[in-house]
């Protein structure tokens, strides 16, 4: 048992130093015709080192894993080489700057982020977002979320062994891209739910570009079907690879498509429902085996959902304001500072010291992608927040790497630790 | 801001009002644990449960409340706050220790805080009961310095094996570093 | 001109612009993507932003057998000696861009746990600034290090400077329309 008292001998004893392979035991090879010696039982033990730089693009992720001859005995994740110390950086950013710090978390998703923070300000605030921007934020974040979804089935795909898929996947994405481009400005780290609404208001047109990448999509979510749900090699790497049960994904703070995939329906959106989910119609994917062919199978048809979700936002937008309009938390509109000494005074005021938010703590959270992203926020009535927490989804799914590991290949642990779909920027923060 | 350095017999002991709560878990949270205030935050209930009864609450909510799920553990450092929101009852620390706790069968969260006085930095862990808080509590190990007793493998997660210090304390690093540019005769 | 044209069987030319012309054209980059960087990194290797048409979508998992080490994305204090580690185990010559601003200077994050600036680490030969930069600035700043291979700029560079590198900045070029050679092919006509 571990503790903090321990000497530096005793940790490294543990733990193996950077990049360095071990071998424990060694055992003698016998050079003759006849049959090699049989294996000696316990203890030949090895453990290799996979990353953190390693050709899995799942980021920086570091597994040390303890091989039996193929057979992964235990497996470790070593994390830590992304942490960006960004919730400190939160502790010095106003709360208009704060969206900027956080979007840049799950970095796949970058909308959820802001989502959340967005959320818990305004809770704070005690401020009621207008309808429109509701819906817009909720078309968003569901592009956000079938461009992730498409970035996991190029990966995904990849690692497995169909690399086309990773062309096909980005192909799609780059469409989603390029849509969220047009309404927001970037392609990714959008810096656009902010407290109080959205950044600006959706361009003009903008209706008939959804649809068009909807279909655009749909096209590729069907291709991929018809590649690789029935493909036997898929389904040879895949199936019975990587399960996990319902108690142990809920025993280890397990979100998203993981817990969805051993058989629980629980879906935020659903559950919980926050913005206008309650008014849009979606189903919730869910499967029983909980091996990592579920896991693509749900997210895959995740793409699906939010297709509908994101038709039902273009036909049903409101109209009406983009973002509450309260002067202290809104800035003006830029005509207006020429004209009103007021709004250029607001306007200052908002960007030097940015708005106060009274004294209290609050947890806001959403579906992500990955799983239940939550932000726990804490002010003391000041412009700049005591602590801003992200629960990041990764972070806690990394757990539940080690009940799906064990026992199991090397070559599965690839495609194991690709279906858990990590993204280390909220691992680390 | 908390005043660690006050003598409790120095300050006026009064009837505090606590709060009757709302929501029936916290109810029987308050009743199974006296000591405990339940504070409704924006809507959302949260129990300030004393810092000893902390592993024990765990139990008692994965038992008898049916919460399946430790959904994230954090610290929350208080030392420069211009204006803390003080909830009455609760003798309020230098940090504290935040848990959510969730039940997908009764659809119910709930909260609890416990005040960690920075002297003595210690607290049961609900990683026994709750494996998933196993690496929300490495990082506010590594990140506050905050020692949870009962964890089984207390280490550095987040940040290298050797750091001395715990960054996210306000007295620790610094947020924000000098910018250093190429050539510059004196980098500050 | 094409080859049938050329009179005789033979194409003289000097050494170095050879060898030069066969390291711009197939620069192999070693997998270093960290963050989201890493994410328009790919980007650029993907069939929009096709990088194979520069010879470079391979990228070589093994650093030994890499030209070209792409820092993508912030580099943490546990990841410095890594980062150190890859780049000494490749072979010369070998050239380094640091993509984005946190690779550049440490970025938005100035805080303790983020280098600023992977220059304290490895010679940079080019900034790609941008946070992400698009595939379009990144492949302005691949560009550019291929015209500084060609001419033989770099290699006398990386002799003479203190720090290794030649440390040429490039502008960001997301959404700017250019008349250079990038062709963006359009999706399904548009």
């Amino acid at each position: 048992m571990s503790s903090v008292n321990d000497t530096e001998e005793e940790r490294l004893e543990r733990q193996t130093a950077e990049g360095a392979q071990e071998l424990r035991t060694q055992h003698e090879l016998v050079v003759t015709g006849t049959v090699w010696p049989e294996h000696e039982g316990e203890g030949e033990t090895m453990i290799i080192n996979m990353g953190p730089q390693h050709p899995s693009t799942h980021g920086v992720l570091r597994i040390m894993m303890e091989l039996d001859g193929e057979t992964v005995v235990r497996a470790k994740p070593v994390i830590g080489y992304l942490h960006t110390g960004m919730e400190k950086t939160g502790e010095q950013l106003t709360y208009v700057q704060g969206a900027t710090n956080v979007t840049r978390m799950d970095y796949a998703s970058p909308l959820t982020n802001e989502l959340v923070f967005a959320m818990a300000v305004e809770r704070l605030l005690d401020v009621e977002v207008p309808e429109r921007a509701v819906w817009a934020r909720m078309l968003l974040v569901e592009l956000g979320r079938m461009a992730s979804h498409l970035l996991f089935q190029a990966t995904n795909g990849m690692d497995v062994g169909a690399v086309s898929m990773m062309l096909y996947g980005w192909r799609e994405r780059e469409e989603v891209l390029r849509l969220l481009e047009m309404i927001t400005g970037l392609r990714m780290n959008h810096n656009f739910i902010r407290p109080g609404g959205i950044a600006a208001d959706l361009p003009d047109g903008w209706e008939e570009r959804v649809l068009e990448v909807c279909d655009i999509v749909a096209a590729g979510v069907n291709d991929y079907d018809e590649l690789l749900t029935q493909n036997p090699i898929w389904l040879d790497r895949m199936v019975g690879v990587g399960t996990i049960t319902t108690e142990e994904a809920l025993a280890l703070g397990t979100t998203g498509p993981i817990l969805r995939s051993t058989g629980m329906p629980w879906d935020l959106r659903k559950a919980q429902p926050y913005l206008a989910y309650d008014q849009v119609d979606f189903d919730v994917i869910y499967t029983d085996n909980g091996d990592c062919y579920d896991r693509y199978r749900i997210r895959l048809y995740e793409i699906a959902e939010s297709i509908k979700i994101v038709k039902q936002c273009v036909d049903r937008m409101p109209k009406g304001d983009y973002r509450v309009q309260d002067k202290k938390i809104t800035p003006p509109p830029r005509s207006r500072i020429d004209e009103s000494m007021e709004a250029l005074i607001h306007h200052f005021k908002l960007f030097t010291e940015g708005f106060r938010v009274p004294a209290g703590e609050t947890y806001a959270c959403a579906e992500s992608p990955r799983g239940e992203i939550g932000c726990y926020l804490v002010s003391d009535g000041t412009g700049k927040p005591v602590r801003v927490h992200v629960r990041g989804p990764s972070f806690y799914n990394l757990q539940s790497m080690d009940p799906m590991i064990k026992d199991r290949l090397v070559a599965d642990a690839i495609a194991i630790i690709s279906s858990v779909d990590p993204i280390m920027g909220e691992v680390d923060r | 801001m908390a005043d660690d350095a006050a003598p409790p017999d120095e300050q006026p002991r009064e009837e505090v009002h606590k709060a009757v709560p709302s929501d029936e878990v916290a109810a029987a949270v308050c009743e199974r644990f006296p000591g405990t205030v339940f504070h409704d935050s924006h809507g959302q209930p949260v129990v300030y449960v004393e810092r000893a009864q902390w592993g024990e609450l765990a139990t008692f909510l994965r038992d008898e409340q049916e919460f399946e799920s430790c959904l994230d553990v954090c610290a929350v450092d208080h030392l420069t706050d211009v204006e803390r929101m003080t909830v009455p009852g609760v003798q309020h620390e230098r940090f504290e220790v935040v848990a959510a706790y969730i039940s997908y069968a009764r659809n119910r969260r709930l909260r609890a805080i416990a005040q960690v006085p920075a002297r003595d930095t210690k607290i049961p862990s609900v990683s026994p009961v709750f494996p998933g808080a196993n690496f929300g509590e490495r990082e506010t190990y590594d990140l506050f310095g905050i020692q949870f007793e009962g964890h089984p493998d207390l280490t550095r997660i987040l940040m290298p094996d050797d750091w001395q210090g715990y960054p996210l304390r306000k007295d620790d690093a610094p947020a924000r570093v000098p910018v250093t540019f190429k050539g510059d005769p004196r980098p500050s | 001109m094409g080859l049938d044209q050329v009179p005789n069987n033979f194409l003289t030319a000097r050494l170095e612009d050879v060898v030069r012309w066969a390291r711009r054209n197939s620069v192999f980059p070693a997998t270093f993507g960290l963050a989201c960087c890493a994410l328009e990194m790919m980007a650029a290797g993907a069939a929009h932003y096709d990088l194979a048409r520069y010879g470079m979508e391979v990228f070589r998992a093994s650093p030994r057998q890499a030209d070209l080490m792409i820092v993508a994305g912030r580099v943490s204090q546990k990841m410095g000696p890594v980062l150190r580690q890859v780049y000494d185990q490749m072979v010369e010559p070998k050239w380094v861009i640091s993509m984005g601003v946190c690779a550049s200077t440490g970025g938005m994050f100035n805080n303790y746990a983020i280098i600023q600036g992977v220059d304290q680490i490895v010679p940079v030969d080019v900034y790609v600034p941008g946070c992400p930069p698009g595939p379009e600035t990144l492949m302005h700043g691949i560009f550019t290090l291929h015209d500084q291979i060609r001419t033989g700029e770099l290699l006398k560079r990386r002799d003479a400077s203190t720090s290794g590198g030649a440390g040429i900045e490039v502008d960001q070029r997301d959404g700017v329309p250019v008349e250079t050679d990038i062709r963006i092919p359009t999706h399904a006509g548009r």
